[in-house]
């Protein structure tokens, strides 16, 4: 089993993807196949972007198992007060700015659900947000 | 079509990532939205855009794409440029607007 962790900061936009590029190369190395690679680098590069446009900081665990990959994002932020209400397609809080650079269109999380085999997401408002996706190499 | 071929047919200026020249153009994706890039795009596409910023490249290499063109000669930032060099995924632009490109490109490929 291999296992990574990093650490996010809030509003660095320029570094991210870095955690995605490096999990993509990591599973090119172990030959996994690449749509499930790309699968798994769209969930984790979105839910790099999240911790980048609201919270503070984040930690990124990457585990990778024979037979699956398992990825968690904590950070402290300002939390999801409807989880419902974030996983549907158009809706988002993100700022001005951010919406600019062709984020924040309310695609994210139903990317990231779309591109998971199991996700987990739970959120404290004013404290932040967990949220742990799996991928299995081979289809179930 | 490689990516060569179609700079030089559409006259577009290559920017960076000349290594990836040789690249095989197999769809093309016109979008300005990230996320929508993310969740649509088919890999080995050309994806056309407005945005100038560096995550441009980070999208472009997690999916796969063979190329980027930015639109109405828009800049793109030096930190994208030198991400380009670095991924190997050339970094085009051309004067004409998305919809004119897009149509261009697609006469091209289909």
């Amino acid at each position: 089993m291999m296992e990574f962790s990093f650490e996010i900061n809030g509003g660095d936009f320029s570094n991210a993807g870095m955690i995605s590029s490096l999990v993509k190369k990591t599973l090119k190395q172990l030959n996994i196949d690449g749509m499930i690679i790309r699968r798994t680098v769209v969930a984790l590069y979105e839910a790099e972007v999240n911790i980048v446009a609201h919270a503070y900081s984040g930690v990124v665990n990457v585990n990778i198992f024979p037979d699956k990959i398992k990825i968690k994002l904590t950070d402290k932020g300002t939390g999801i007060a409807d989880i419902d209400l974030a996983m549907q397609q158009g809706y988002s809080t993100a700022s001005p700015a951010v919406r600019e650079m062709g984020f924040g269109a309310g695609m994210g999380l139903p990317n990231i659900k779309n591109n998971t085999d199991e996700l987990n997401l739970e959120s404290t408002v004013g404290v932040g947000t967990m949220l742990e996706f799996t991928n299995f190499f081979e289809p179930k | 079509m490689k990516v060569i071929e179609l700079a030089a047919k559409l006259g577009l200026k290559v920017m960076g990532g000349q290594d990836g020249l040789n690249k095989e153009v197999k769809a093309g994706y016109t979008s300005d939205l990230l996320s929508d890039v993310m969740g649509n795009v088919e890999a080995g596409s050309i994806w056309v855009t407005l945005q100038t910023h560096k995550n441009v490249m980070a999208v472009a290499s997690l999916k796969d794409l063979s190329a980027i063109v930015i639109v109405n000669n828009y800049a793109p930032d030096q930190d994208l440029i030198n991400q380009s060099e670095e991924e190997g995924i050339p970094v085009l632009v051309t004067s004409d607007k998305a919809f004119e490109i897009s149509a261009k490109i697609y006469n091209l490929i289909k």
